[in-house]
């Protein structure tokens, strides 16, 4: 049975230094340490200048404030550890520190934290107050109405930030320009970024196509960093070209990749990673996107790796950079440990929760699977409802989603159409509005969307173009949104550490809204309105609300009261005792049977045995004992059947307490149709002195109380109202 | 710092980046690139915040605001690992430093050094 469980698709290294398998404290790892001459870091965690690779070299000359150095590097690393767990410590305080450490003694700082402590520093140290999400939007076809249309669904559900990428890289500025649009349907201000080759990426934002980029790769050791073609002075001058246009940028790390390109020197993970950051702080990018990324599953595969992955993003806050947080692949084929993957960063709040929740299906992410996938969005925002925390997310109806969905495909058309790129037919674009997925879609058509990428390359099509195509399409509300996101790029200001619009275009940054937390009752609290949105689930229901669904099931005139019950003398006669609101308010039981379908199994049951049922109403009780029992003393042949509406039933015999019985359906949603008859037999036989054949109750491995609870609870409240403890029991005439 | 009305590199003030003037094709690419004032001006905001880093960054963005898109991917190129020779790199940053470009010029002739010394030039 255990070799059976998903988890054990999952692969597990045993720990192997050499090959840099290792979470933290690699036997290779440096001792921390720094040594300045002259302004000049002349010895940095175990190498002399003389021995620093190129890496070594940046950080030294830009990454450490060298005035802070020599205090940081003297304290313990468990006094540092401390400092950032403790709320009293302000943040401040922790950055200036942070400001001194080199790779080797960050690494060993979050080394000696507990998973509980990390989380704690990370809702200190992040930089934004308000936490936001990136999605993924991607498909296998490079469909731009699809893309427009799935950019226009992630944005309904919240997501601030829209990353995609191309299976066929020529693809890139037709793609780009389709979640563009898309993004801007619903609501301003949410961030696109086309990820692509570093080279091809700075251009499409130059075009003003993509709003900013993040796929600008950082290694940990100097080989992978070089086979990537670029070294620390190369991606330095890509970060400044991109803030010379305007457009936020970040750098991209994670542990494993130097592992999976063979050079991973023997280091740890968690001290390569150290050396990532370093280095982002020291090129002067805003933020940085790691934890893991496409190495996450190398780093889960060791002893401590999930730890390690979050500390990834905890050095990010440390360094005073915007987390872009990861879980952004699926990690395990177990939906326990991959939740449980995401679950501590969730729960204390990052810039960008996900760098990439996948919000199309997982065969459409063209980065792969995300740990979080369309197919997850429910569950995601029930953890948001459960925990009370604000994941970024929030529900969409579904009618909205389609208009939105419908409105963002047309206007992609329109300006395809309207700029020479393609045509596409009706019948591609109502495949696109209802598409769950690129498999939905109406024959796909690759070259136009290669041929919608040449016209933009060769005609120069930019930003400019989209927002006067959208409004010469009449879509000037749309037009106006593009434009406010190709102003931004002039004003300047989501330059600035991790910075989001929201959907007044108002920035949201380090600068405008700074972390403050510094202990319970401070830090990010969700608006009244923001809470309200996480609360309402679409699956939520009131207690009004299932009473109107119980109404569909009502059979008016079938059951109707009739004065006060008088006993019985028949020995024959069984009562079947009706709770409160039975054939009143609540006509339809857990199982889905009808009462009146449960009545009548239950009334055949008795015929079988040459018994005759009689009706009841006790409306003095709720309590299906009570109901039976106060059944059996009206019936002549001292049995009765407690019935209430949920479908919960027993046999009781005049004689017995309350709360005993002979036979008892306790888990009414599991009871069906054959299981009623077999009651009303075995009622007919308890009447009769025969044996009966007791039922057996149905069992399951089902989440039975999840999914019945809230029904349950909304019966109970309706019978409650129902029930009139003055009244006696009432005759009710069945008119079958 | 006194609050700045930001205009793109063009000069054209933001608040003319209207719909009408999208319309009429009035505006050009120009029109909505940073202009190197207001990327010294977020640097200024970035030293506030505590990020010399990223100030250093915003303020090399700033001498690069002026480039053309070509010069700037030639540039990038020149400094990916194996382009370029040491003394190829250092005339670049002689002629970034008689450019007007102080920053990228230092950028770039600390990476000849560095190159030199790990190996990263041909």
């Amino acid at each position: 049975m255990m070799d059976a469980q998903r988890v054990n698709l999952d692969g597990f290294s045993t720990e192997n230094p050499d090959l840099g398998l290792m979470s933290f404290s690699s036997p290779h790892d440096p001792e921390p340490g720094i040594r300045v001459r002259d302004g000049v870091v002349v010895e940095m965690d175990g190498r002399t200048v003389e021995e620093f690779d190129s890496i070594d070299h940046f950080i030294a000359r830009h990454g450490l404030d060298l005035a802070v150095a020599p205090e940081v590097m003297a304290m313990d690393e468990r006094e540092l550890a401390r400092l950032l767990v403790d709320s009293a410590t302000p943040r401040d305080e922790v950055v200036r520190l942070t400001s001194g450490m080199t790779p080797a003694k960050i690494a060993r700082v979050l080394a000696g934290l507990k998973p509980v402590e990390m989380q704690m520093a990370i809702m200190k140290m992040r930089v934004r107050r308000t936490p936001a999400n990136q999605a993924h939007v991607t498909n296998r076809m490079d469909d731009p109405l699809l893309i427009a249309a799935d950019a226009a669904t992630a944005v309904a559900f919240g997501f601030r930030e829209l990353e995609t990428t191309v299976p066929v890289l020529h693809d890139a500025p037709a793609v780009a320009m389709a979640l563009l649009i898309g993004s801007q349907v619903p609501a301003a201000g949410a961030l696109t970024q086309c990820a692509v080759e570093e080279g091809l990426e700075l251009k499409l934002g130059m075009r003003g196509l993509v709003s900013y980029a993040e796929t600008v790769s950082l290694y940990g050791t100097e080989r992978v960093f070089v086979d990537g073609d670029d070294t620390p002075w190369s991606k330095a001058f890509l970060v400044s070209g991109y803030a010379s246009r305007g457009i936020k940028m970040r750098v991209s790390s994670g542990a494993g990749s130097e592992v999976l390109m063979g050079y991973a020197e023997g280091k740890s993970m968690g001290y390569l990673e150290a050396r990532c950051v370093a280095l982002a702080r020291a090129m002067g990018a805003q933020g940085v996107q790691n934890g893991g990324i496409d190495g996450a599953s190398v780093a889960a595969s060791v002893p401590g790796g999930v730890r390690e992955l979050l500390s990834e993003n905890l050095m990010v806050m440390m360094r005073n950079l915007e987390s872009c947080s990861g879980n952004d692949t699926l990690m395990s084929e177990s939906d326990m440990r991959r939740t449980a993957r995401t679950l501590p960063l969730f729960l204390a709040g990052s810039d960008f929760i996900f760098s990439g929740f996948g919000s199309v299906p997982r065969y459409d992410n063209m980065f792969g699977p995300s740990n979080f996938n369309a197919n997850d969005l429910d569950d995601y925002l029930v953890l948001q409802r459960d925990w009370g925390v604000d994941g970024g997310l929030r529900s969409a109806d579904e009618q909205t989603v389609l208009e939105l969905r419908r409105k963002a495909a047309e206007a992609t058309r329109a300006v395809y159409r309207y700029l020479g790129l393609a045509d596409f037919s009706d019948e591609h674009l109502e495949s696109v509005v209802t598409a769950e997925g690129s498999k939905d879609l109406a024959e796909p058509d690759s070259l136009a969307v290669l041929h919608a990428s040449r016209v933009i390359q060769e005609s120069g099509l930019t930003g400019l173009d989209v927002v006067r195509a959208l409004d010469e399409c009449g879509y000037p509300e749309e037009a106006e949104r593009v434009l406010g996101m190709l102003r931004a790029r002039v004003q300047g200001d989501y330059l600035q550490t991790a910075a989001i619009f929201d959907e007044q275009m108002n920035v949201l940054s380090g600068v405008t809204d700074p972390n403050d937390y510094s202990g319970p009752g401070t830090g990010y609290e969700m608006p009244a309105e923001r809470r309200r949105e996480i609360d309402t689930v679409r699956q939520q229901r009131s207690v009004i609300d299932l009473v109107s669904e119980q109404d569909r099931h009502a059979l008016p005139g079938v059951l109707t009261d009739a004065g006060p019950a008088s006993p019985g003398d028949d020995p024959r006669e069984v009562v079947i005792g009706l709770s409160p609101a039975l054939a009143v308010s609540l006509h339809q039981t857990l199982s889905g049977l009808t009462v009146y379908e449960v009545l009548k199994e239950l009334a055949a049951g008795l015929e079988e045995e040459g018994c005759e049922a009689r009706l009841v109403r006790v409306q003095a009780t709720i309590d299906v004992g009570f109901i039976g029992l106060a059944a059996a003393r009206l019936a002549g042949s001292g049995i009765g059947i407690g019935l209430q509406a949920k479908g919960t039933a027993l046999i009781h015999r005049r004689d017995l307490a309350p709360l005993m019985n002979l036979e008892l359906f306790s888990v009414a949603p599991l009871v069906t149709r054959e299981m009623y008859r077999a009651m009303g037999i075995n009622a007919g036989r308890h009447a009769k002195g025969s044996t009966p054949d007791p039922v057996r109750n149905a069992y399951t491995d089902e989440a039975i109380t999840a999914r019945y609870h809230t029904r349950v609870v909304s019966m109970v409240a309706v019978e409650r109202a129902h029930s009139r403890p003055d009244l006696p029991p009432q005759e009710v005439r069945w008119n079958r | 710092m006194e609050p700045l009305t930001p205009r793109a590199v063009s000069g054209r003030p933001i608040d003319e980046l209207t719909l009408e003037r999208a319309r009429s094709g009035e505006l050009t690419l120009d029109d909505i690139r940073i202009h190197p004032d207001t990327l010294l001006h977020q640097a200024a905001q970035a030293d506030r915040f505590g990020n010399s880093q990223l100030a250093e960054s915003l303020r090399r963005g700033a001498e690069m605001a002026m480039l053309g898109d070509e010069e700037l991917m030639r540039l990038y190129e020149a400094l990916r690992p194996g382009r370029s020779t040491a003394a190829e790199l250092r005339e670049i940053a002689d002629g970034l430093a008689a450019q007007g470009m102080p920053r990228c010029a230092e950028l770039v002739s600390e990476a000849a050094d560095v190159y030199a010394r790990c190996g990263l030039a041909p």
